[in-house]
């Protein structure tokens, strides 16, 4: 392969929706592309979801075939449980340092059968299924994860840690665990970088007033995409925290965080929409379950969205109030959490008792923002976005030359939008290597 | 020899497993004649999944393989690449639908979509039994884009594809470029005039050596298919010829003229945003009490919609006109503030500190308006959060509607064989992932003709509707669909229905030597044309038109073997 040919080539970093369409796209175009990952599998944030709004496809049932488009794509070569260390260069020619993470397992001999998982005897909390349960110290991060090859993490592992154990690589048919295998560092030639860092939900626990971490039943819509999932911890059915019971009435309480200047004074873009999602599926899933959404400005301004808010209201038994609950306090029995709000439209002030409250927590820029723009050079907004100067004309442009953004790591958007985004990237990229060979 | 089938049959989480039970429906695929294998998979579509259909095409040598599942639609693809990369000719692939089919429209009835379930998988088999290998279509790509429409989103992908280097044909029925955006005074959020954004675009597309812009030009028709479209073109009764390989369509959208309502037509001083921009591009003199009414004609019941940036266009001429004039009394009367995101929420924020008055009134309650002499004089509206009537003086009510439909939608929708959704507006392939794409190949949208939609979003959407076009230039090839139309020239009748019925045109007479010393004339079907609707084989009198894949034979399997077998 020649020097100039390798250039032609384009550093993907993040494997969520965004990421994942640009490198499909880019690839399409003739274009090698390197799509690094840190997490063990492609699928980002949408892998986590349950349904998707406004047509309640399964999320999983359309990432998966785009996963294993990419997986497959003879242009796309993924790097996954790894991250980039420096980029050196310029458009046209830059050099891109990559840490690919030690698995501790050789993914040429895995074979994805899960034999060490069941054995091994350390439990860890998993943050995939939003901490709702344990996953083991060799895992795989979730059950349609691409590449299928399971990971032990090390700072849980008892054989790494120097303790007695080794019951995985004992089990293990293929041979392919391996507790000495070492960081790799890979030196890529690009011509271009996207950026597709995606969000992390925000910690709710410091709005105190809602109660998040003290009163059992009061759990992140994040949690509540993982229980609702049938791939969740909890096969898909809804059960109260505290008493494993069926809720039958729940509240959705909206802005947590967002539109709020104590916080974060922007609006999340999504929230609304999936919040009255999340409240549908429950009701598809228990129909005497009804719910009450409390929100600021219902924000439904995409395709079909309107009518999904009427959909909701009239045939799930969802209720909408507009209010910004002040409080939440438990009843001492029951575990019960109380809301309360003031009404503005019927202007009254009242405290409503639930049997679980969801909050639809803020979502930012995801915390691996600030260390990749140190690398990277390109500078980051207020809140830790990916800053796009010209934004209005250019919705692609960093702060430096050869380097683009895509999707919510630049701004709050739904799927739709990150993977138009995502898709209009690839042709700035393509534009910018037009004249290379 | 015997045939060896294979079944997988997906679990899809709960999805399926839910309702239809899959280990008795494995089981009873095992019965089935020529099955060499069964098996349940929690997900089909898992890279798990998917190797052990591969293992088993080699372990238990399978020569036909049948998934049920999710649906076609999204998955068939994956699947038959997936028996390709077993060794296996995709096309002796059939997929079951037994989600939709079963478990999604008999969620009450779990015995039942079990016994549907089994009754699908059985046909199934019937069918893939009879399938033959098939050989993907190749044909080569013409390296030129139509551009079909000169706005914002159309001028973006056109200078995007021409920087990529492919050719491309802007065509624009008006005499000049620019669309909508070239009636907007300024634009959001850096409240820039819309010219210094339009000119420079507008100078680039017209002086790149790869486009070339066909101004004041029809659209009479298009034909072909993707890689290899001919465009017809009128232009002051001349007709023009253009081939390309792919398509942008990007059409854009109308203002809403809100007749009748709020004094609309009635009173001088009641106009739309896009109106008074027009008008009062930078001479707002004398406008001290404006009130701006927002959801005009959007988020009602004969249009449902929402609007998405009309919030931000409202407030963006309630700040120019606050900048101009501090002193002056700016209220806009709404009903959700629609300021997603970051930009779009501190916008709002920066309208409310200069002190412009936002009140939330209630469909139920709508504004009224008094006037006198052809000028409104005072609005009268239910404070939602007072909870009482509030009057106000005025000397502009400003009326903040939807964009709607452009007129010539339905016809190019017609023309181009593409979908229109319910609201007017182009439906594309899929609204979560496929945004800009439409079920036909070769044919992408961008901007406003698929929803109302802000300037960057339209550039973003040229941008993506780019890339879409330039894959299959850039492959130099594509694969077409094995799945075909044949005629047996010896049992054509020649009487010309299949020619007429075929909406792709892919049918023509060709000579055929019959019995020795006869030359007659046949129907002959272009293969790279058609795109296996099966129009001509419905239409045949004399049964000489096959459909691959669904031929008499195979259907007929199916057909026998639901009537005259029971699963249960």
């Amino acid at each position: 392969m020649t020097a100039a040919l390798t250039r032609k080539a384009v550093l993907v970093i993040g494997g969520g929706i965004a990421g994942i369409q640009a490198s499909i796209d880019l690839a399409n175009m003739g274009i090698k592309v390197f799509l690094v990952e840190k997490k063990p599998s492609i699928g980002g944030r949408m892998a986590q979801l349950d349904k998707t709004f406004p047509t309640n496809d399964c999320a999983m049932c359309i990432l998966a075939p785009k996963m294993i488009e990419c997986a497959n794509h003879e242009n796309i070569e993924l790097l996954t449980y790894s991250e980039l260390d420096e980029l050196e260069g310029e458009v046209g020619g830059f050099e891109a340092k990559i840490v690919r993470k030690a698995r501790f397992i050789e993914d040429d001999k895995c074979v994805g059968c899960g034999d060490c998982a069941e054995k091994c005897p350390t439990r860890v909390v998993d943050t995939f299924n939003a901490g709702l349960d344990q996953r083991k110290a060799v895992y795989k991060y979730f059950p349609q994860a691409v590449p299928s090859t399971y990971v032990i993490d090390p700072d849980h592992c008892r054989t790494i840690l120097g303790k007695k154990c080794g019951v995985c690589e004992k089990i293990c048919k293929a041979k392919a665990v391996n507790y000495s295998q070492k960081d790799q560092v890979l030196t890529i030639p690009v011509g271009a970088v996207i950026l597709a860092t995606g969000f992390d939900p925000y910690d709710v626990a410091p709005l105190t007033e809602y109660g998040w971490g003290r009163i059992k039943n009061v759990i992140t819509a994040l949690q509540f995409e993982r229980m609702i999932c049938a791939s969740g911890p909890t096969n898909g059915h809804l059960r109260r925290p505290s008493d494993d019971q069926e809720p039958e009435r729940l509240a959705f309480i909206q802005c947590v965080g967002s539109r709020d200047i104590r916080h974060k004074r922007y609006c999340s873009a999504v929230c609304c929409m999936h919040a009255t999602k999340e409240a549908m599926l429950a009701h598809e899933h228990y129909p005497r379950l009804t719910s009450t959404l409390f929100y600021m400005d219902m924000r439904a301004v995409g395709k079909g969205f309107q009518d999904y808010i009427r959909r909701a209201r009239d045939e799930y038994a969802v209720e909408y109030i507009r209010a910004r609950p002040g409080r939440i306090t438990e009843k001492e029995e029951s575990q019960n959490p109380v809301v309360r709000y003031e009404d503005t439209v019927k202007r009254e002030f009242a405290a409503r008792e639930f049997d679980m409250v969801i909050l639809s927590q803020a979502l930012i820029p995801s915390e691996s923002n600030v260390s990749i723009a140190g690398k990277l050079g390109v500078d980051l907004d207020e809140f830790g976005f990916i800053s796009a100067p010209e934004e209005l004309i250019n919705p692609f442009g960093t702060s430096r030359e050869g380097v683009f953004g895509c999707g919510f790591c630049q701004s709050p958007m739904d799927v739709p939008d990150a993977v138009v985004r995502a898709s209009g990237s690839a042709s700035k990229v393509a534009e910018a290597l037009a004249g290379v060979v | 020899m015997a045939l060896r089938i294979g079944v997988f049959i997906c679990h899809c989480g709960t999805n399926i497993g839910g309702i239809v039970d899959v280990p008795a429906v494995v089981a009873y695929a095992r019965t089935l004649p020529n099955v060499v294998c069964a098996e349940g998979n929690l997900y089909t579509c898992s890279e798990d999944g998917l190797s052990s259909i591969r293992d088993m095409i080699k372990e238990h040598d399978l020569d036909r393989v049948v998934v049920a599942s999710c649906t076609p639609r999204t998955h068939e693809p994956l699947f038959k690449k997936n028996c390709e990369s077993g060794g296996l000719n995709k096309y002796l692939f059939e997929f079951v639908n037994i989600r939709e089919h079963c478990s999604w429209v008999h969620m009450d009835t779990h015995d039942g979509a079990t016994v549907k379930a089994k009754d699908l998988v059985r046909m199934g088999v019937a069918k893939v039994s009879l399938l033959t290998p098939q050989e993907d279509l190749a044909t080569d790509v013409i390296r030129s884009s139509l551009v079909i429409g000169g706005g914002i989103s159309g001028l973006t992908a056109a200078l995007s594809l021409a920087n990529q280097g492919y050719q491309v044909e802007l065509i624009e029925k008006e005499d000049r470029l620019g669309g909508l955006l070239r009636d907007v005074n300024r634009v959001f959020p850096t409240n820039d005039l819309s010219k210094e954004l339009l000119d420079p675009l507008i100078h680039a597309v017209l002086n790149h050596k790869k486009i070339t812009a066909h101004l004041g030009v029809e659209l009479a028709d298009v034909k072909g298919f993707v890689g290899n479209f001919s465009v017809s073109l009128t232009k002051n009764g001349t007709a023009e010829e253009l081939k390309v390989g792919t398509i942008v369509l990007s059409t854009g959208a109308r203002e809403l003229k809100p007749e009748g309502m709020f004094g609309y037509g009635r009173f001088d001083n009641v106009m739309t945003q896009l109106e008074f921009e027009r008008k009062f591009r930078s001479d707002t003199h004398g406008l001290n009490r404006v009130v701006m009414i927002n959801c005009v004609g959007a988020r009602v019941e004969e249009r449902t919609y929402c609007g998405r940036f009309c919030c931000i266009t409202g407030m963006k001429n309630a700040i120019l006109l606050k900048e101009e004039n501090p002193q002056a009394e700016i209220h806009i009367l709404h009903r959700d503030i629609m300021a997603c995101g970051k930009v779009f929420e501190d916008y709002y924020r920066r309208a409310l500190q200069m002190g412009i008055k936002f009140i939330r009134y209630s469909v139920d309650f709508p504004p009224e308006i008094v006037g006198s002499d052809n000028m409104a004089r005072r609005v009268t509206v239910h404070h939602e959060l007072m909870g009482r009537d509030v009057q106000m003086d005025v000397d502009m009510v400003l009326l903040t509607t939807p964009l709607v439909p452009g007129e010539d939608n339905q016809g190019l929708s017609r023309m181009m064989r593409i979908p229109v959704g319910n609201e007017g507006y182009f439906l594309e392939a899929h609204q979560k992932l496929r945004p800009v794409e439409f079920p036909s190949d070769g044919i992408f949208v961008a901007g406003c003709a698929r929803y109302p939609t802000e300037i960057t979003e339209c550039i973003a959407q040229g941008y993506a509707a780019a890339a879409k076009a330039a894959a299959p230039m850039a492959q130099g090839r594509v694969i077409s669909d094995a799945f075909t139309s044949e005629v047996d020239p010896s049992g054509c009748s020649a009487c010309g229905r299949c020619i007429d019925v075929c909406p792709f045109g892919a049918i023509d007479w060709n000579e055929f030597n019959g019995s020795p010393g006869e030359t007659r004339r046949a129907a002959t079907v272009n293969a790279t044309e058609c795109k296996g609707c099966g129009l001509c084989v419905a239409s045949c009198l004399s049964g000489a038109l096959q459909m691959r894949g669904f031929t008499d034979e195979q259907i007929l399997a199916m057909v026998n073997t639901t009537v005259l077998t029971a699963a249960h």
